[in-house]
């Protein structure tokens, strides 16, 4: 099957703490988005949804989970 | 207005619409996600697995020559072929497979500039259909390690400053505040850089559409660090990807000849028994 990516369209937002830069986008039906750390750009997860606030806002979800396990050590 | 000192090695993704079905050419797309070729990809590419396609399982160790020839055998691709490399978060594990593929020789590899993120934020066409590929037989060279640096080498360039030692990982990663990227794993027991390291950060070499910067901006850039091929370079990161990357932009972008990638990187230095590091920023690392 071949198709566009349409409405791409990037943002960032704080997640616990840290900066999180959503990408997202649709594909035919369905929305993506993939997270990433912004420094130093690193993914942090693909989701998908039905719209593109469901799939923000699982991506959102993930990155919490994922980032509320950093530690921040003293230097 | 300077010139990438070898722009051969860089495609456009106009460039890649008007060549997905070239029998000469094979994209690829090599994600630190593998699972977005799923999603959709150039049509006509193939993936690589990093995890799994482009390093030893076994030995913590780059490909060998035997798996080299097999993954590109599998791949359809011959010597003659030209190679052209995407993947996400700007080409980070694009880069990481066209550093083997030069080390063992492949002739024509290029990067497709800004990666999957510039294809998709174009609208470009994608599709979910992986292609049919006729197996070839690939002989490939001997690995050319002046590409690659050791540890023994790092060792040695940290002790006596022989070289200039850039840390391209993200300025908390360098002054030891975190031990990994945020939200992934920790994969060393201690935070820091390599001693006499330079906190240049990866993504200072792109622009926001994950392109490459022009080769005015990365001269002043790295020329600013002290990084214009007077002596020897040593780039690192976390596990190697990142430092390809910057490996390339130093190599092919700029041009410099003494150029080599630590993949054993700071999973490596961070571990060891009875290693110095430093913590802190330093004046680079503070405008990082």
């Amino acid at each position: 099957m071949s198709m566009k990516a349409e409405e791409y369209q990037e943002r960032r937002l704080d997640v616990a703490g840290w900066p999180v830069n959503l990408a997202s986008y649709r594909l035919g039906a369905e929305w993506h988005c993939k997270a990433d750390n912004v420094s130093p750009g690193a993914g942090l997860c693909r989701t998908a949804g039905a719209t593109r606030q469901e799939a923000e806002e699982k991506a959102i979800h993930r990155a919490e989970e994922l980032l509320s396990r950093t530690k921040r050590h003293a230097v | 207005m300077s010139a990438y000192a070898h722009p051969e090695t860089l495609v456009s993704t106009d460039w890649v619409a008007n060549h997905a079905n070239d029998p000469k050419v094979r994209v690829v797309e090599v994600d630190v996600d593998t699972k977005a070729y799923d999603e959709g990809h150039v049509p006509g590419a193939i993936a690589w697995a990093w995890n799994t396609q482009l390093c030893d399982t076994v030995r913590r160790d780059i490909l060998s020559k035997a798996q080299f020839e097999e993954l590109m055998s599998a791949s359809g691709v011959t010597p003659d072929t030209t190679l052209v490399i995407y993947g996400d978060n700007n080409n980070w594990f694009a880069a990481w497979a066209l550093w083997q593929a030069k080390i063992y020789g492949h002739g024509d590899v290029r990067l497709m500039n800004g990666g999957r993120k510039k294809w998709l934020s174009e609208g470009r066409e994608f599709s979910t259909q992986a292609p049919n590929i006729t197996r070839a037989q690939y002989r490939a060279k001997d690995p050319d390690h002046s590409l690659r640096a050791f540890l023994h080498e790092v060792q040695e360039a940290s002790a006596r400053r022989l070289a200039a030692l850039v840390d391209v990982r993200s300025p908390q990663e360098f002054t030891g505040e975190i031990l990994a990227p945020p939200g992934l794993p920790e994969t060393c027991q201690r935070g820091g850089h390599i001693p006499g390291a330079r906190s240049i950060p990866w993504g200072k070499a792109c622009n926001d559409d994950g392109t490459f910067k022009t080769a005015d901006e990365l001269l002043a850039l790295y020329g600013g660090e002290g990084i214009d091929g007077s002596r020897p370079v040593i780039a690192y990161c976390r596990i190697g990807e990142r430092s390809s990357h910057t490996w390339f932009v130093l190599k092919y972008l700029l041009g410099l000849d003494n150029i080599t990638n630590y993949d054993g990187s700071w999973t490596e230095w961070g571990n060891l028994v009875g290693a110095n590091v430093e913590k802190g920023a330093t004046a680079s690392a503070a405008r990082g």
